[in-house]
């Protein structure tokens, strides 16, 4: 279901992937489009964690194909990933910080390792300090990972997933763990990344209503919050949910349909709707 | 029965790889000059207090027991001998590198083993770094140095100790212990202690480096793979001990 005009960013084509020959991911196919907002739903062990990888070709498929703006991962050599992986974003499920580099280097790091970024030395801090501001962090530079808050090492991570400004960014359970008041502060992080910089986003979550404020609410950035989305008429970005199930994707569509399907599987994560 | 033997020669497979890829990137860009003078500080520099105490201990114990053995021939004088050729040869090397093992290959397997089960490592390849560029070579590179150094200085403690023990129990003259000890050693006896602790440098820092890159299962996995380094590193310094040693002997110049 192609859009008019708009450019795959990432399609997966029978993706299969297993581990001492158990299947992860079996026969996965989806395309994801410029701009869109994927939401991807599904139990712990489903192979959500797994999508995500294969998509950045840290893991790379049994079978199948997958593509990136266009270009297939799988003839890739590891070298030839870092190009590709410099646009993508990525928020690790427990953040993933270096333990051993303070906030401010943690955010640096993709500025001075990713070959294809090129920022010039003088222009990193400048860079990180605004990265850190966007996620409200903007007093941490010099803390280790270890001296904050689950929450804060989340926005850290962010910080880190998108100071390169990617065109696609791929979130692994942001709100997992968290309270739900820290859960939705992520959650509005990620929508206000998605709307200011017009990202494609990729979200994987267990939580509904994570997917719901994707669909339904968009960033203010005159009054700096959330608003739900009716009240705007500008254009707004497709927020497509799929289900995975065993490693099987079982569902792709909008939210109403997904509210609406009569799949006892499905349903028992949209019943959670606020 | 092949089951059985599939999972080892797997193992000794990604081994060999990793070796591969970890000395291959020693001759390639980028260096992480940085990685290597810190790998230095904490597997060298911290090593130091333990390797002293280790190669003095052992001094004074081969100066002890050689001189026993040595009396029933008349020969004490011969201590500062058997205490220089044992310790080059020998002791020094191996007993630093069981050290080594013990303190920095499960060191480095636990560190890198909790950056594996905390996605520290694929988080390094997402944001363009290869790991083992990053991690493996930098420590490799930095026991290979470090390594014979130590050694160098757990042999002359350990000369030191022998010639405490000479002076004071065994009431020998130190230019006899010192002229002996000098004597005794020849160029073989040199190459060995220098070949050695460099092969067992390879040994240490690369099976660290491998059971922490494929520590799976959490914590507990961290745990496993910390032990299962420092047990595998000493068995093969042992290993790659008695064939070095068989070659130098077998070269007729021992």
């Amino acid at each position: 279901m192609a859009e008019s005009g708009a450019h795959s960013v990432l399609r997966f084509e029978n993706v299969t992937v297993s581990f001492d020959g158990e299947e992860v991911l079996r026969s996965v196919s989806f395309e994801a489009f410029e701009g869109e907002s994927r939401v991807i739903l599904g139990a712990a062990g489903s192979g959500k964690t797994v999508l995500l990888k294969t998509a950045l070709g840290l893991i790379r498929p049994d079978s199948g194909r997958v593509l990136v703006f266009g270009q297939d991962l799988s003839k890739m050599r590891e070298a030839q990933l870092f190009d590709i992986r410099s646009r993508i974003g990525m928020l690790f499920q427990e953040s993933a910080l270096f333990d051993s580099l303070n906030i401010a280097e943690n955010v640096a790091y993709p500025l001075l390792n990713q070959k294809a970024i090129r920022c010039p030395k003088s222009e990193v801090r400048g860079r990180v300090e605004q990265a850190l501001d966007f996620v409200e962090l903007g007093g941490t530079l010099e803390k280790f990972p270890a001296e904050l808050s689950g929450g804060m090492r989340r926005r850290a991570a962010i910080a880190r997933a998108v100071v390169t400004g990617p065109p696609l960014v791929l979130y692994d359970s942001p709100s997992a763990g968290l309270d739900p008041i820290t859960a939705h502060t992520i959650m509005a992080l990620l929508i206000k990344e998605r709307d200011m910089a017009k990202t494609t986003t990729i979200l994987v979550t267990y939580r509904y209503q994570d997917g719901n404020l994707m669909a339904n609410f968009r960033y203010n950035s005159k009054q700096g919050r959330l608003e739900p989305a009716r009240h705007w008429d500008g254009p707004l970005p497709r927020t497509t949910f799929m289900v995975l199930r065993e490693g099987r994707l079982v569902f792709e569509g909008d939210q109403d349909r997904m509210e609406s399907t009569a799949d006892d599987y499905i349903s028992r994560f949209c019943k959670r709707r606020e | 029965m092949l089951d059985l033997l599939k999972e080892p020669v797997l193992a000794v497979q990604e081994f060999v790889v990793l070796a591969g890829r970890a000395f291959r990137n020693i001759f390639r860009k980028p260096h992480y000059l940085d990685d290597v003078i810190l790998q230095m500080d904490t597997i060298g520099v911290g090593s130091l207090v333990v390797v002293v105490l280790v190669g003095l201990f052992s001094g004074i114990v081969m100066a002890l027991q050689m001189a026993r053995a040595l009396a029933q021939y008349g020969e004490v004088e011969k201590t500062g001998t058997l205490v220089a050729i044992t310790l080059a040869r020998e002791l020094g090397p191996v007993l630093t590198a069981i050290m080594m093992a013990g303190r920095n290959s499960s060191g480095i397997a636990s560190e890198l083993g909790s950056m594996k089960v905390t996605e520290q490592i694929d988080a390094m390849r997402a944001l363009g770094t290869d790991p083992i560029q990053k991690l493996v070579t930098p420590r490799l590179e930095a026991t290979c140095f470090m390594l014979p150094l130590l050694t160098v200085i757990a042999d002359f403690v350990g000369l030191f100790g022998g010639w405490v023990i000479s002076v004071v129990k065994l009431h020998l003259t130190s230019r006899l212990y010192w002229n002996s000890a000098w004597q005794a050693l020849e160029w073989n006896d040199v190459a060995q202690g220098l070949i050695k602790p460099l092969v067992f440098a390879v040994v240490v820092s690369l099976i660290g480096c491998f059971y922490g890159l494929r520590t799976t299962g959490g914590t507990q996995g961290v745990g496993r793979s910390t032990t299962q380094a420092m047990v595998a590193a000493t068995i093969m310094i042992f290993i790659t001990d008695v064939m070095i040693t068989e070659f130098f002997v077998s070269q007729g110049v021992s």
